[in-house]
C-alpha cells in the first residue's frame, strides 16, 4: 500500500462473491482485502477459478458481490462504472468486424454521445498512444492478434477513464509479441498515469509488469500474497534477468505453490 | 473459370438422363401416334399395349422409340422442346409486342412474381418482427417458437384455398393479397430462425463490452445485434425467397386462378399439354434463380461495404 493519504481507487473489503449453481454453491471470491492506490499498476495471478477474473469484473460491475463493500473511486462499482471511470481490456480483442479501427474506438464515443469531432480527436491521440496511427481505414482482420489487441486497448483508452481493466490481454498471443506489447503497456502507462489492474496467467509478465502483484488461489478464491515490488518503475525488458527480478519471480511461484497444496 | 468444369460435368450428366428418359416415358406415345398414321405396331390392340410394361414395348418396337423424341403431346418432352415452347411463350411473344398476352409466361411470371414480392416483404417483415421479439423476450421465446414450427408441418396445399376462402370473406377482392399471405406463410420462418440465430450471435464477452460502457438496450441492438445478424438475414432471405415463390405457385395451383405460373401449370395438366407445364415450370426455376442471384449479388455489396470479406 502507498504511504499517502490519498483515499485508494479501489478498495475491497472481506469481499465474498459465491454462485449458486445445480452443483452446490461456488466461492468464486472469500474474504478479499484490497486497496489499490491511484497510478499503481496491479497484476492478479494465480490458477482458473482462484477468482482473479471474477474480481475484476466486479470492480467493473458486471458482477455483483454477495458480501462485503467495494468501492470504486470512492463510490460503488455501478455507480463508477456509469460515471465512465474505467476501461476493459478483455482477452479476446472483440473488434467489431463490420466496423474499421477508427470505428470500432468510436463504439464507446458514439455510446457515450461525443461529438463527431471529439470523436475524431480522440481517436487520433489513442490510435497514436498504441502506435497505430495510420490503420485506423483498416478492418480488423487486416491486422495481426497484436495490432488487434492494441487497437483494443485503444478503445478502452478512448474516453479517458482513470482506470483501466485488463483480462488476460495478452495471453492469447505469442511471447515475442507479447514481451513487445508489455513494454509498450509500460510506456504508455508512464505517459498516462492511469492505475491499472490487470489479471495474467504469467509469472514474468505480472513481475516485469507491476508495482503491486496479488497472488490468489482457488476454492475458495482469495489472496494468499500481496506484493510490493521493488522494481524502479522504468524498466527495460533485460530486467527480468537481474536478481531482484528473479527474487519476486520465485516469491510469485512459492506463493502460487503454496495456494495450490491443500488441494492435492 | 477454375468452378465451370464440374459444373458443366453435373449438367451434361443431367441432360443425358433426362434424353435417355425421353424414350421409355414416350414410347407408348409414340406408338399410339404411329398406329393412328396406319402402321404395324406390337402388339396392335391398344388395350394390350396398355398392360405391357414399356421396355418391353421398346424392345419389340425399336423403330418407334425415335418418334417418342418428336411428338406433339409427350409424356417426357425432351430439353429442346422444353427450350422451344419456353421461347415461344416468352421471348419470341415479346418480340411480336405480345410480351403481356394471357398466353405469354412473361405475363404469367409477372403475375407470380407481383404475389412473391408482396409475400417476401411481409414475411421478412414478420420474421424479423418475431425474432426480435424472440431475442428480447423469454416469454415470447417459449410461447411464439413452437407455433411457429408447428405452422410449418401444416401442408401449404391444405392450407392455400382456406387462406383463399377466408380472405374473400372479409372482403379482399382479387388473389394477389391471398397469394401474398401463402407466400409470406412459408417465407417468413427461415428469415424468423436466420434472424434468431444471428441476433444471438454476438458473445457473452462483446455484451459485457457494451455493458462496460452502460450501453442501453436500443444501443446494443442497433450497434451489435442487428449489425451482426447481417450474414444471417441475408442466407435466410435467399431460401426466404425461393419459399415465397413456391407459396405463390402453391396459391395458384388448386384455387381456380387463372393467371400465374401455378395456374399455368394446372391448365397444362388439365388439357393434357405437358409442353406448357414444363415451360412454366422452367420459367418458374429461372425466376427463382434470378431472385436468389440478385439477394446474392445484394449480400455480397452489402457485407462488403460493411468490410465483412475476410
Amino acid at each position: 500500500m502507498q504511504d499517502t493519504a490519498e483515499a485508494p481507487v479501489i478498495s475491497a473489503t472481506s469481499l465474498d462473491l459465491t454462485f449458486q449453481t445445480n452443483d452446490g454453491p461456488v466461492h468464486a471470491l472469500s474474504g478479499v482485502d484490497l486497496n489499490i492506490a491511484k497510478g499503481e499498476f496491479v497484476s492478479f495471478i494465480g490458477p482458473s477459478g482462484c477468482g482473479k477474473t471474477t474480481f475484476l469484473r466486479c470492480i467493473a460491475a458486471l458482477e455483483m458481490p454477495t458480501g462485503g463493500t467495494l468501492t470504486v473511486n470512492g463510490m460503488s462499482a455501478d455507480d463508477a462504472r456509469r460515471a465512465r471511470a474505467y476501461g476493459y481490456v478483455f482477452q479476446a480483442a472483440g473488434l467489431y468486424p463490420w466496423r474499421s479501427i477508427e470505428k470500432n474506438i468510436a463504439l464507446p464515443l458514439e455510446i457515450m454521445g461525443y461529438s463527431k469531432a471529439e470523436q475524431a480527436d480522440r481517436i487520433a491521440r489513442v490510435l497514436d498512444l498504441v502506435e497505430l496511427s495510420g490503420f485506423g481505414k483498416k478492418y480488423p482482420w487486416q491486422l495481426s492478434g497484436g495490432m488487434q489487441q492494441r487497437a483494443s486497448i485503444a478503445r478502452a483508452l478512448a474516453f479517458d477513464a482513470d482506470i483501466l481493466l485488463m483480462d488476460e490481454p495478452f495471453g492469447a498471443l505469442d511471447e515475442i509479441v507479447r514481451d513487445h506489447l508489455n513494454e509498450q503497456l509500460l510506456e504508455l502507462w508512464a505517459r498516462t498515469e492511469k492505475t491499472i489492474a490487470f489479471v495474467t496467467h504469467s509469472i514474468p509478465e505480472a513481475v516485469y509488469l507491476s508495482t503491486k502483484i496479488v497472488v490468489m488461489s482457488p476454492r475458495p478464491g482469495r489472496i494468499t500474497d500481496v506484493i510490493d515490488s521493488p522494481l524502479p518503475r522504468e524498466r527495460p525488458l533485460d530486467i527480468r534477468d537481474t536478481p531482484e527480478f528473479l527474487a519476486i519471480a520465485h516469491r510469485v511461484r512459492e506463493g502460487l505453490r503454496a495456494g495450490h497444496a491443500y488441494e492435492d | 473459370m477454375r468452378g465451370l468444369l464440374p459444373i458443366l460435368t453435373v449438367l451434361a450428366a443431367i441432360v443425358a438422363i433426362w434424353y435417355a428418359a425421353v424414350a421409355p416415358m414416350n414410347i407408348r406415345g409414340a406408338l399410339d401416334v404411329a398406329e393412328r398414321a396406319g402402321a404395324e405396331v406390337m402388339p396392335t390392340e391398344s388395350l394390350a399395349r396398355f398392360e405391357r410394361p414399356i421396355w418391353r414395348l421398346m424392345v419389340d418396337n425399336p423403330q418407334y422409340i425415335a418418334l417418342g423424341y418428336s411428338l406433339d403431346r409427350p409424356r417426357l418432352p425432351t430439353p429442346v422442346q422444353v427450350g422451344s415452347e419456353l421461347w415461344k411463350t416468352t421471348g419470341e411473344m415479346a418480340l411480336n409486342g405480345r410480351a403481356f398476352s394471357k398466353r405469354s409466361l412473361i405475363y404469367h411470371g409477372w403475375i407470380t412474381l407481383h404475389s412473391t414480392l408482396w409475400g417476401f416483404a411481409l414475411g421478412t417483415v414478420l420474421g424479423m418482427a418475431g425474432a426480435i421479439a424472440i431475442v428480447y423476450s423469454r416469454v415470447v421465446d417459449m410461447s411464439l417458437m413452437p407455433w411457429a414450427i408447428i405452422s410449418q408441418t401444416v401442408p401449404i396445399v391444405a392450407l392455400a384455398p382456406m387462406i383463399i376462402v377466408l380472405s374473400s370473406q372479409v372482403g379482399i377482392e382479387g388473389r394477389t393479397v391471398p397469394k401474398a399471405i401463402i407466400s409470406a406463410y412459408l417465407c417468413y420462418f427461415p428469415v424468423l430462425v436466420g434472424m434468431v440465430k444471428g441476433l444471438r450471435s454476438p458473445g457473452a464477452a462483446q455484451l459485457d463490452l457494451l455493458q462496460t460502457y452502460s450501453a442501453s438496450g436500443l444501443q446494443a441492438f442497433l450497434k451489435l445485434r442487428l449489425p451482426a445478424s447481417m450474414p444471417y438475414l441475408f442466407t435466410s432471405l435467399k431460401i426466404g425467397i425461393a419459399a415465397a415463390l413456391v407459396g405463390t405457385i402453391v396459391g395458384e395451383l388448386p384455387t381456380g386462378a387463372i393467371s400465374g405460373l401455378g395456374a399455368r401449370i394446372l391448365i397444362g395438366d388439365q388439357f393434357g399439354t405437358p409442353l406448357a407445364i414444363w415451360a412454366a415450370l422452367f420459367a418458374a426455376a429461372i425466376l427463382a434463380g434470378v431472385l436468389v442471384t440478385l439477394l446474392d449479388l445484394t449480400q455480397r455489396a452489402t457485407l462488403k461495404r460493411m468490410g465483412m470479406q475476410a
